[in-house]
């Protein structure tokens, strides 16, 4: 009798259990952009860093765990990113972080890509906190490889006010 | 007020009434367990990871599967045999409370002990608290120091905290690049005012193993009390009291096939070694740990001892080979790859490797198929690399980079392969991407480069 009985329970408990599934509580741990960039990562790989058209921006450190190398190739007549190349050692916000600034430089001009900021790039992917300085990161590489690209554009020009270049992108 | 309560009254007559009618509760777990199965076949998603599958595990220093034989010898204990083992007035009592003695013949059997010496607890992490705050308050009019290593599993450091919150001091012995503590610098911390040394026998991390039988006759010299916690070294290298010639041992269920919310505590009878208890209650455990000893878990953690004892042997060959086969297929694929900890005096289920030039937690994140993690399960949710790795004097940047992987009495050669195949293609993917593998290809030394440090 006992048995029947707790039968017939499980059996249906099995079937509900079946239809209606909990709805998926778990906080996500990445967002899908995330995700997304980092199994398909935009404009990985590198420019030639002598070429004097393209700068290159080194930031972060391997004891941080997060290194990022941003590079672009600027068009010297408009002053436009034509393309934009990267290479990072870092947790997956860091990899999805500078492929997101790669595709955002791509096509702006010098003037305008300085202005990105990091809380962009983290609304973008929406990372929590802890990851923050992954998008700060990127914002800073894009600023280095300005400054670099720059810094050989006067150094060619010959001028004497030569700002001294990234010394990490120099190395 | 009134018509507050009637309309919470009505909605919950109506709510149950709803329920009743439309929606049956589940009552088994197992029926849980196999609607979870039934969604394999279309991947699974969680936590925003969408995966075909089920993972291979990969993390049996977190915790291990339960043995099934373990879990035969428990179920008759949660469905027929429920009595409170510490019932004096009836069977169900009488017989649970033999089946707790019994358990408790199966830990004591495989670790060399009387059973009177061993009383059961909830898991490692309690037995660590018993064994360390227990024993200095104890003692403390006497004894006002401990010594322990910067490699323990976190229970034991903060253990350690808390008593130097109380005035206690602590000294933490640094380890060799290899993780095994320095014989000549532990004799040299023994003070006479010291009250116990606690060091671990099996690293949780690393897996290392540290030279038991040596300290144990340090503190012999100096009659100071010796714990170990031995969770990761339990059923997996001979574990002996008398050898080792430890007073306090602390022990869990769940990593060795057991259920987990079970422990136990060795504790010497002679010489006798006295502790305060940290619970108090109806006095059960010989007054130590009050509180319904779990008979089920009882139960299946001296089963675990017992399956743990015949199969020791078999089960060190069987994942010393699969060890050799992981570790060879990595490194026939791939350069740079670094075992953290001692080569020689390690268990072979935990390989602990760092990928150089490769971020874990990028590694990670590609290694969905994998169940593994990079650290300790305690820690592996913090941005800071390993506290045990950094011990070690692994340098920064190599300790962002390490995993461990662990094998245990389940694991097949097939997974081993398939961990290899996705280890090898993930790493050479992040190589591709990461700059610092670009710059070593061309000739540049990392650690001459002025890193901006954030």
């Amino acid at each position: 009798m006992l048995r029947l009985v707790s039968k017939k329970v499980l059996g249906l408990a099995s079937q509900e259990g079946l239809v209606s599934r909990p709805v998926q509580v778990l906080p996500r741990m990445y967002h899908e952009r995330v995700i997304d960039h980092y199994d398909k990562p935009r404009n990985v790989g590198s420019l030639d860093k002598n070429d004097p058209t393209v700068g290159t921006g080194l930031v972060g450190a391997p004891a941080c765990g997060d290194v990022m190398k941003l590079q672009i190739k600027v068009d010297e007549v408009t002053g436009k990113i034509v393309d934009a190349r990267f290479k990072t050692f870092g947790c997956g916000s860091a990899i999805a972080s500078s492929s997101v600034a790669s595709e955002w430089v791509k096509g702006k001009q010098l003037e305008e890509v300085v202005t990105i900021k990091n809380t962009e790039i983290a609304k973008y992917l929406s990372l929590p906190p802890v990851k923050l300085h992954c998008s700060m990161l990127a914002e800073d590489a894009i600023k280095a490889a300005v400054k670099d690209y720059e810094a050989k554009r006067a150094k060619s020009n010959g001028s004497a006010t030569a700002a001294p270049a990234a010394k990490a992108a120099e190395a | 007020m009134a018509s507050k309560l009637l309309a919470s009254t009505l909605r919950q007559t109506l709510l149950s009434k709803f329920t009743t009618t439309h929606h049956v509760r589940p009552l088994s777990t197992a029926a849980a367990v196999a609607a979870d199965y039934h969604e394999d076949t279309d991947g699974i998603t969680m936590k925003g990871v969408k995966i075909s599958g089920r993972p291979l595990y990969l993390d049996v220093q977190a915790t291990s599967p339960v043995d099934p034989r373990v879990l035969d010898a428990m179920l008759p204990f949660y469905l027929s045999r429920y009595g409170n083992p510490h019932s004096r007035t009836h069977l169900f009592g009488w017989e649970s409370e033999n089946a707790v003695e019994a358990a408790r013949s199966q830990v004591a059997s495989l670790i060399g002990a009387s059973p009177k010496e061993v009383i059961f607890t909830s898991g490692a992490t309690e037995s660590n608290n018993i064994s360390i705050k227990g024993v200095l308050h104890f003692y403390k009019d006497k004894k006002r120091h401990v010594i322990t290593t910067q490699t323990e599993h976190k229970c034991v450091l903060d253990s350690c905290r808390h008593l130097q919150q109380e005035g206690f001091e602590v000294t933490y012995l640094p380890v060799k690049s290899d993780g095994i503590i320095d014989l000549d610098q532990l004799r040299s911390a023994i003070r006479p005012d010291t009250g116990l040394v606690s060091v671990m026998a099996v690293n949780n991390e690393i897996g290392v193993i540290q030279p038991m039988e040596e300290i144990g006759q340090i503190c012999k010299e100096f009659n100071v009390p010796f714990h170990t916690d031995a969770a990761q070294a339990l059923g997996k290298i001979p574990v002996d009291v008398e050898k080792w010639n430890v007073s306090l041992m602390s022990l869990s269920g769940h990593k060795i096939y057991g259920p987990k919310g079970v422990g136990a505590l060795y504790l010497r009878r002679r010489p006798r070694i006295r502790v305060e208890p940290q619970m108090n209650g109806g006095g059960q455990e010989r007054g130590l740990r009050s509180g319904t000893v779990p008979t089920p878990l009882v139960v299946g953690m001296g089963a675990a001892c017992e399956l743990a004892k015949m199969e020791m042997q078999y089960d060190e060959k069987r994942i010393k080979s699969l060890q050799e086969r992981l570790l060879n297929g990595v490194r026939e694929k791939l350069d740079g790859v670094v075992v953290n900890g001692s080569e020689e005096r390690r268990y072979a289920g935990n390989l602990n490797l760092s990928f150089a030039y490769v971020e874990g937690e990028s590694l990670l994140m590609g290694l969905k198929e994998v169940a593994v993690s990079s650290g300790s399960a305690c820690t592996s949710a913090s941005l800071e690399p390993s506290y045990v790795l950094r011990a070690l004097g692994v340098d920064e940047d190599m300790a962002h980079t390490s995993i461990r992987f662990g094998i245990g009495r389940f694991t097949t050669e097939a997974e081993i392969d398939r961990a290899v195949e996705l280890t090898v293609h993930q790493v050479e993917k992040l190589r591709e991407m990461s700059p610092l593998y670009e710059m070593v290809k061309e000739g540049i030394n990392i650690k001459d480069i002025q890193w901006s440090q954030h």
